[in-house]
């Protein structure tokens, strides 16, 4: 741990981020139309060939890679070589895009015209664009938005055409496929679909990693892709997905282009479109298969003010610098290149820690708007109160000297925060909880959550028609939407809530403890959270930085003392992980106690969720948010991944799950600060 | 040694003066340059009005006037005629700065009474503490002289060899082997550690071939004759080796067959390695040879191959027998402009898959081809630059070939008459393929004059605050593009990240087609004005791309060698068991390290 303490924190404070332009201003000032007939010439890859969309599939199709995987199929298969090469061309036609410009400036016709009933305004940071034009002119780029909204790709396709950027081609899921029209509108506007699954198919992963390389080797466009992999429905950064970006990165390694540039982009949305469906999607409702009439339907309901989007170009990452001193390319010197093969350990944890680094690089360059501070503030006191038996609401004069703090502390931590100064912070205050009136109430003063009954229920008290369950599940509702807010300020306070809460539960405040708790804390979490694999040593550090450089902590000779003024700042971290630390608890407890044998991976959801309602409708657990089935999913992962939880394969017993019990016991005390973190469990885990 | 600069076509371009007689080179420096590039008489410059010229008449380009090198050498560079940086001492050598010789009395004692001669003089010795770095040149530009011989000694066969060996193993002097003095490794450079007294044993007296064998086209020769001596003593009896490397107008037999030496026709003749048939060896441990000179053996490993490339690590080679082939009756040059190099290299690469190579093939990039056409002599007769232009209107407009994209292949064949128009015609067949259209003769030839011009040229460069080097690899076919390209780009890049305040020279040529790859050869110069320590930022940025060479599957070296500059990629180049390999054959064969000049291991 000591051998570390070379490093060096920034001061987040001095982290410097560009100045934003509204673009939707002149699209209220000029015509729509010109703008999507507009001459359009942008700025392409030095090296380009140009080559038509066709001609890029005969490329792909006559690669030596895709040649070779058609020979082995053939080979496996006994099948005819030409019906393996009907097979993958069919692949590819299924896969392909057919970007044109034509479809390109109807979205831009019309996408302005949806952008301005939607948002205030679309707010992008524009140096961030011009170091992106200078990075498409000088090697092939890839996009990394953070995807929190169906809108994400469309959004990014309309900024690069308004900024004369070169055009995406983007990894879209398969079912967006199945949208007839919409399918074919986004394929050509450039998107190109990928199943979304396709474990063991050979074929269709030569065929699929063929086509984005050769796109991306020829300069051909900017490949996008979601590093989540799908929509964030929590608003928290999703773990990492590696398979496309293993495929970006390997024409580097192969030595095939000189460098690959990634650009991780920012996108804040101020109102989440999907908002209430993401939270009914969590809670069980099943998500709506996306169809076309339910996209126009959702539109149609969901005209109303959404605030503004701020979408952050950040500074492009080159995997050259990335793999310098970490990856030996020569290890592709004796294989051919053409010949597929599993990346190495070292190139996967290589492939994992850039993954990690860029969702970070996204996380760090979200704008925070003043409600997000306040959901976490509601949250809190809402869940304080229910402790309490009160009246779960705020005075606003209250709130507002909290959110006033909160401001203070999120900045200090180094916060992308857009608090408006101009403004008195009560002004700021109100016109923040007007804009999210689906969520908080006002009345006489006083602040509460919107639940759709009005006044509290007591958990037991039946309540006209409703059941306790529906009830239970329509406060749900609102609780994680909120959550969804507050989950997007997680990432600025992680690391000292972490440490936090770690001083909460360790058995002294002696360095070293604190450290096995933080450690024990950190690994249990890193399904949950965005947390760089191998970086606790650093983390602690930083948390350590923030906290003794806020004054909110000192650390006496190797003990921790928590200072006057930071009682309030821990008690603040604590209760933000609290729903998490209870969540997994609850987990660990269902699996225990409750979980049948035989139970599945896939009953595992439906059935903690009952184990869950019933006890908050009982009262013995508070915290309505652990009804999410992202937590839950996180915690089954995190327990699987520790092993004290095991997934049975093959056979009719396939993806039954089973339980050592005395390991998530110890879990769940070790979690609830009832056992100390020993060092051996550390060690092991 | 073959490093490219130097006279490539020895024999057929340039006209030999009447060649000194053999006793000149005992004291080379009368004739050579002692902190620069060839001999002391030819050197660019540019005149009172601006234009380069080439002085001296050994070379065809001697006495003319470049118009075109001013403007490409500004525009390139970012140079200016303005700002020079002439060597720093004079072309005198200062005695006084070299240390002075460290004696091995004993050894000296009894050195002198086998009557061998041997010198201390600081001349003498400086001479032979260097090769062509770029490092080695800048430093003795400026006065500046590490650790020297301490002493040279010149046997006149392969008898005084023994002796000096034996010699130098009973006092423990510490013995460096001198060829031609073309090193580009590093090797010639005394370890700073070495306490001993170093000798530098100057194979220069041992340059006679001692006999032809027409029936079984062999000729046997001392290892100290230079490349165009032993072509040219060879040619009087109507034979030839063919062994041409870019240096052979100073390189050594023995020095090839030291550093594994590549020619530039071994598609005809072969490289170092396929024409040596018998070589002969002192080593501490005695003599090695073998006892035949059957063409081939199943012996076990070849010993052969631990001398080939043992860098004088091992010993003194002192007599090599050599394959001859009679004199090629025709020879004619030829040249392909490729749209691009791309193009170039897949045209190549068709060219060694039908194996059908002309004796040398070599592409040169656009920057390369741009180079050249800076080279352009100024032409008395109006008529050939007016045939020039249209060739080039021809060239850039009709054809659609883009000027700042175009590439040039040269060549050279040889052989009968019928044989090489035949061959030709394949040649330019393949090439159509691939888009490229034949560009004459002269172009052909004058390509082939770029490479020994070259060297010379990085002297007038280091006048004016440019330095720059070249080196080479060996790489795939399947990879040559993108070693190309790569190893082009690090370099600018660590330029940039360095701080060099104007772009540099990068650019590269295919100098060597094989079956299963090509050899592939890396220009690289800049502007170092507003750099404090200008050489220690190029050997940064040599070392950065000599990285990413090796990570792109490109060799360690084609044929250069290792020496003391590459040393820190053997073990990943070899692997440990082969460096073991090496140095259990060095611990027998130079237990106490006599060979002590530190290269290779």
């Amino acid at each position: 741990m000591a051998s570390e303490a070379v490093y060096t924190h920034r001061d987040p404070m001095l982290k410097k981020r560009d100045d934003f332009e509204d673009i939707l201003e002149e699209r209220r000032n000029s015509s729509d139309l010109r703008y999507a007939l507009r001459c359009y010439i942008p700025v392409l890859y030095k090296e380009l060939t140009p080559c038509k969309a066709s001609e890029l599939k005969s490329m792909v199709l006559q690669s030596d890679q895709l040649r070779y995987v058609i020979n082995q199929v053939c080979k496996e298969t006994g099948m005819a070589a030409d019906e393996v090469q009907a097979e993958a061309a069919a692949i590819l036609e299924e896969m392909a895009h057919r970007l044109q410009l034509s479809t390109i400036r109807f979205f831009a016709f019309t996408l302005s015209k949806v952008f301005k009933t939607l948002f205030r305004s679309i707010c992008v940071n524009e140096e961030g664009i011009q170091r992106l034009q200078q990075a498409i002119h000088e090697h092939p780029v890839v996009l990394l938005p953070s995807h929190r909204s169906y809108m994400d790709f469309l959004l990014m396709s309309y900024i690069l055409y308004t900024y004369d950027l070169a055009l995406p081609v983007i990894a879209a899921g398969m079912d967006f496929m199945a949208m007839k029209f919409v399918g074919e509108m986004l394929r050509m506007s450039g998107a190109f679909f990928i199943r979304r699954s396709f474990g063991g198919d050979k074929l269709y992963w030569a065929v699929f990693s063929e086509y984005v390389k050769t796109m991306l080797k020829n300069g051909f466009a900017p490949v996008e892709f979601f590093l989540e992999g799908t929509r964030s429905r929590t608003c928290k950064s999703l773990t990492p997905k590696l398979g496309l970006l293993n495929i970006v990165m390997d024409p580097f390694l192969k030595g095939e282009v000189f460098d690959v540039s990634l650009v991780p982009v920012s996108i804040s949305y101020e109102r989440i479109l999907e908002e209430a469906l993401y939270a009914r999607e969590l809670l069980g409702v099943p998500k709506p298969k996306e169809s076309t009439s339910g996209l126009f339907k959702a539109r149609k309901v969901l005209s109303e003010d959404y605030g503004s989007i701020h979408v952050y170009f950040g500074q492009p990452v080159s995997v050259r610098s990335l793999a310098q001193n970490r990856v030996d390319r020569c290890q592709f010197n004796l294989i051919p290149r053409h010949i597929p093969r599993k990346p190495g350990e070292d190139i996967h944890s290589f492939v994992n820690d850039s993954a990690y680094r860029l969702v970070r690089a996204q996380e760090e360059n979200m704008v925070l708007k003043p409600w997000v501070l306040l959901a976490s503030l509601l949250l809190q006191n809402h869940h304080q109160m229910q402790v309490a038996e009160q009246k779960q609401e705020m005075a606003l004069d209250e709130l507002t000297e909290q959110a006033v703090w909160l401001r203070d502390l999120s900045r200090q931590y180094g916060a992308f925060l857009h608090w408006p100064d101009h403004v008195s912070p009560s002004e700021a205050v109100s016109s923040s909880l007007s804009l999210h009136r689906g969520l908080v109430r006002i009345s006489e003063g006083r602040v509460q959550l919107a639940f759709e009954q009005g006044g509290q229920t007591r958990p037991g008290e039946p309540c006209s028609t409703v059941t306790p369950e529906e009830e239970l599940l329509n406060q749900a509702v609102i609780i994680l939407s909120c959550a969804s807010y507050r989950n997007q300020a997680l990432h600025i306070f992680l690391r000292p809530a972490l440490l936090a809460s770690a001083i909460h539960t360790a058995s002294s405040s002696n360095k070293q403890e604190v450290y096995n708790s933080f450690s024990f804390l950190r690994n249990m979490f890193s399904n949950e959270f965005i947390l760089c694999p191998g970086a606790t040593v650093q983390d602690f550090e930083e948390a350590c930085y923030l906290l003794v450089k806020t004054g909110a902590l000192q650390i006496n000779q190797q003990e921790f003392v928590v200072t006057e003024r930071g009682h309030r700042t821990l008690g603040f971290l604590t209760r933000m992980l609290d729903p998490f630390l209870q969540g997994y608890q609850v987990v660990c407890r269902f699996l225990c106690e409750d979980a049948t044998e035989g139970l599945t991976e896939k009953q595992f959801v439906p059935a903690v969720r009952k184990f869950i309602i019933r006890h908050i409708l009982t009262g013995r657990l508070r915290y309505t948010e652990v009804l999410s089935s992202d937590l839950q999913k996180n915690s089954l992962a995190a327990l699987l991944r520790l092993g004290a939880v095991q997934k049975l394969k093959g056979g009719e017993e396939q993806g039954t799950l089973k339980v050592n019990k005395v390991m998530v016991n110890s879990l769940e005390d070790t979690l609830g600060g009832k056992l100390p973190t020993q060092k051996a469990v550390v060690a092991r885990l | 040694c073959g490093r490219q600069p130097g006279s490539i076509v020895g024999v057929h371009v340039h006209c030999y003066p009447n060649l000194c007689p053999y006793l000149f080179f005992f004291h080379r420096q009368e004739i050579m340059k002692w902190n620069g590039w060839g001999y002391s008489d030819s050197r660019f410059f540019f005149n009172k009005k601006g234009q380069a010229e080439f002085t001296g008449r050994r070379y065809r380009l001697s006495g003319l006037i470049i118009p075109g090198l001013k403007d490409w050498f500004e525009s390139t560079f970012g140079a200016s005629l303005q700002h020079k940086t002439p060597a720093t001492v004079s072309p005198i050598l200062n005695s006084s700065a070299v240390q002075p010789p460290t004696l091995n009395e004993a050894f000296v004692e009894e050195l002198k009474s086998t009557g061998i001669p041997l010198s201390h003089d600081a001349e003498d010795r400086v001479f032979r503490a260097h090769g062509h770095c770029l490092h080695e040149i800048f430093a003795l530009r400026e006065g500046k002289f590490g650790r020297v011989p301490d002493m040279v000694v010149w046997p006149n066969c392969h008898n005084d060899v023994v002796k000096i060996v034996e010699l130098a193993c009973k006092h423990n002097v510490c013995l460096i082997p001198y060829g031609g003095g073309t090193s580009v490794s590093s090797a010639l450079e005394c370890p700073p550690e070495e306490t001993r007294s170093i000798v530098s044993l100057d194979t220069s007296q041992m340059n006679r071939i001692l006999w032809i064998d027409e029936k079984n086209l062999t000729a046997h020769v001392e290892a100290g004759i230079v490349g165009q001596d032993l072509e040219r003593l060879l040619n009087e009896s109507g034979y030839c080796t063919g062994h041409e490397p870019d240096s052979m107008e100073f390189s050594s037999l023995g020095g090839w067959v030291a550093t594994r030496a590549s020619g530039m026709k071994k598609n005809v003749y072969g490289n170092i390695e396929d024409l040596v048939v018998h070589v002969k060896m002192v080593t501490p441990q005695g003599v090695i040879e073998k006892s035949c000179q059957g063409p081939r053996m199943s012996t076990g490993p070849d010993v052969h191959h631990f001398i080939m490339g043992s860098e004088g690590t091992l010993g003194v080679v002192t007599e090599v027998t050599m394959k001859i082939r009679p004199m090629p009756e025709y020879q004619k040059y030829g040249s392909v402009v490729f749209p691009n190099f791309e193009q170039g290299v897949a045209c190549l690469r068709e060219v060694a898959r039908q194996r059908c190579a002309p004796a040398s093939i070599r592409l040169m990039d656009n920057e390369q081809f741009k180079f050249g056409h800076a080279l352009k002599p100024q032409v008395s007769s109006i008529f050939t630059s007016f045939l020039d232009g249209l060739k080039k209107f021809y060239i850039t407009k009709f054809k659609g070939f883009d000027p700042n994209r175009l590439c040039v292949a040269t060549l050279l064949f040889e052989g009968d008459r019928e044989k090489v128009l035949q061959h030709e015609k394949q040649v330019y067949d393949i090439a159509a393929k691939f888009g490229g259209l034949a560009a004459g003769e002269d172009n052909g030839q004058r390509g082939y004059m770029l490479t020994f011009v070259i060297a010379y040229l990085r002297d007038l460069g280091m006048d004016y605050y440019v330095i720059g080097e070249s080196f080479e690899t060996s790489v795939p076919w399947d990879r040559v593009l993108d070693i190309c390209r790569n190893v082009k780009a690090r370099i600018i890049r660590e330029c940039k990240d360095k701080g060099v305040q104007f772009s540099p020279l990068s650019t590269c040529r295919v100098t060597q087609t094989y079956d299963a790859g090509a050899c592939v050869y890396f220009y690289f110069a800049f502007n170092y004005r507003g750099l404090s320590d200008p050489v220690h930022v190029y050997e940064q940025v040599e070392h950065a791309a000599r990285e990413e060479i090796l990570a792109n599957g490109g060799s360690l070296s084609h044929h250069h060698g290792v020496g003391k500059l590459r040393k820190e990629w053997m073990r990943d180049t070899i692997s440990k068991v082969g460096m073991g390999m090496l140095k259990s054959v060095k611990d027998y064969v130079d237990p106490n390290n006599i060979f002590g000049n530190r290269n290779l291991l």
